[in-house]
């Protein structure tokens, strides 16, 4: 069976979830002061969007309409816990340090809202590749906003120092608002406003 | 003194939209109306003061480690914490559903302003992120009490503002691509910017 590519791409950059659709910014900012931490969470949510999108597609004709958002939240919630399980056990610091936020996937709008306009009225294979491009598309989002943050919030990519130290020598600070929450804010939407400009997307 | 503390922090310096970020979906999709911002506020603070404490209970007696310790010497190891994130949701969307109907039941007038929003209120991250928050700081009974209760004031009063930032702003010239979700956006770095200046406020010690 084929599957329209549009399906994978469109999330990407027309589409995206977070500048477009407006979904899933809840647990997003958070963990975007660094890099790494942004990277694994993005990771997180494309295993948990694209495989619930698979298990309620394969549930979708035996679900009853009137308790499916229950039924829904468990499945998301079981992935989670996968999730948080596997990060305790392999990435113990990094489960620390991304705290609360791995269980806020679960009602990070994303996830939810796939599902229920996608992986509902559509067979697995679709669902999934929907699941994967939207996750990428949010993926892509949060590698960005990380990458600035601590671009310019610490001057280093990943841990590791990129400004060099003569730069700080000739009177350049690094700039603390990025590394707090209106950093995030400010990033976000100058990332939204680039994309729009490019996709021609507008809101009325 | 302690709780007061508490109160004030979750309202002012650690609020859970401009410090955390959590419930941002419905706060940008909903700020567009001051009526409408008001109601969904409103019914946040609610369901916040109502979850947080259910939440306790469940996990201080039942998920925890050792929480079972009162079904019998036997229960003392058991640990289901990793059970944590599906029964919380499951308490605040039974919690939800049960409210709304109570709500239908003996207040039509409360049921027409509030009906709307709260089921909604079960996929806003702040009701799950405050229950998740109070299990991490191991916070008491009456601490989450105060900590719920206040962390949907500080949700109600930034949704407001917002509310009210927007209206303002339906006039202003602002370039095409940056219109909605963008302005928006950067508005709330803004405020949230704004409400830094309470950090460091501590009443006592």
């Amino acid at each position: 069976m084929a599957v329209d590519k549009k399906i994978f791409l469109d999330p990407i950059n027309e589409n995206n979830p977070i500048t477009t659709q407006v979904l899933g910014i809840c647990s997003a900012l958070a963990v975007t002061s660094q890099l790494k931490p942004s990277i694994v969470m993005g990771l997180a949510v494309i295993a948990v969007v694209a495989l619930s999108n698979v298990i309620t597609s394969f549930m979708r004709e035996y679900i009853p309409q009137k308790v499916r958002i229950i039924v829904e939240m468990t499945v998301v919630a079981s992935l989670v816990i996968l999730v948080d399980q596997l990060l305790k056990a392999y990435a113990y610091q990094m489960s620390k340090q991304l705290s609360v936020f791995v269980g806020l996937i679960i009602t990070n709008c994303i996830v939810l809202g796939r599902i229920e306009a996608f992986s509902m009225g559509n067979r697995p294979l679709p669902s999934f590749v929907d699941g994967l491009g939207n996750g990428l598309g949010y993926a892509i989002i949060l590698f960005l906003v990380g990458f600035f943050r601590e671009l310019l919030g610490f001057g280093k990519l990943l841990g590791y120092r990129v400004l060099p130290e003569s730069l700080y020598a000739a009177g350049y600070e690094n700039n603390g608002l990025m590394v707090l929450a209106p950093g995030a804010f400010i990033i976000l939407s100058l990332i939204i406003w680039l994309q729009r400009t490019i996709s021609g997307y507008r809101e009325d | 003194m302690e709780l007061i503390n508490i109160g004030i922090r979750a309202i002012f310096t650690e609020n859970i939209l401009l410090a955390y970020f959590l419930g941002m979906c419905s706060f940008l999709a909903l700020s567009k109306k001051m009526s409408t911002s008001f109601g969904l506020g409103v019914a946040v603070i609610f369901v916040l003061t109502i979850t947080a404490p259910v939440n306790w209970i469940i996990h201080e007696y039942v998920l925890r480690e050792g929480a079972l310790a009162w079904l019998g010497p036997q229960f003392k190891t058991v640990d289901l914490s990793f059970l944590v994130f599906i029964s919380f949701i499951a308490v605040i969307a039974a919690l939800v559903q049960v409210v709304e109907m109570a709500i239908e039941k003996f207040s039509s007038k409360l049921y027409s302003a509030l009906g709307i929003y709260l089921p909604l209120i079960t996929v806003n991250c702040a009701i799950l992120g405050v229950s998740l928050f109070m299990v991490e700081r191991r916070l008491t009974l009456a601490e989450t009490t105060v900590f719920g209760f206040s962390s949907g004031i500080g949700w109600f009063m930034a949704i407001v503002s917002m509310a009210a930032i927007r209206w303002k702003l339906r006039y202003s010239n602002i370039p095409s691509a940056m219109r909605g979700l963008g302005i928006t956006m950067l508005v709330t770095g803004l405020m949230a910017m704004a409400f830094m200046i309470f950090s460091g406020i501590s009443l006592g010690r």
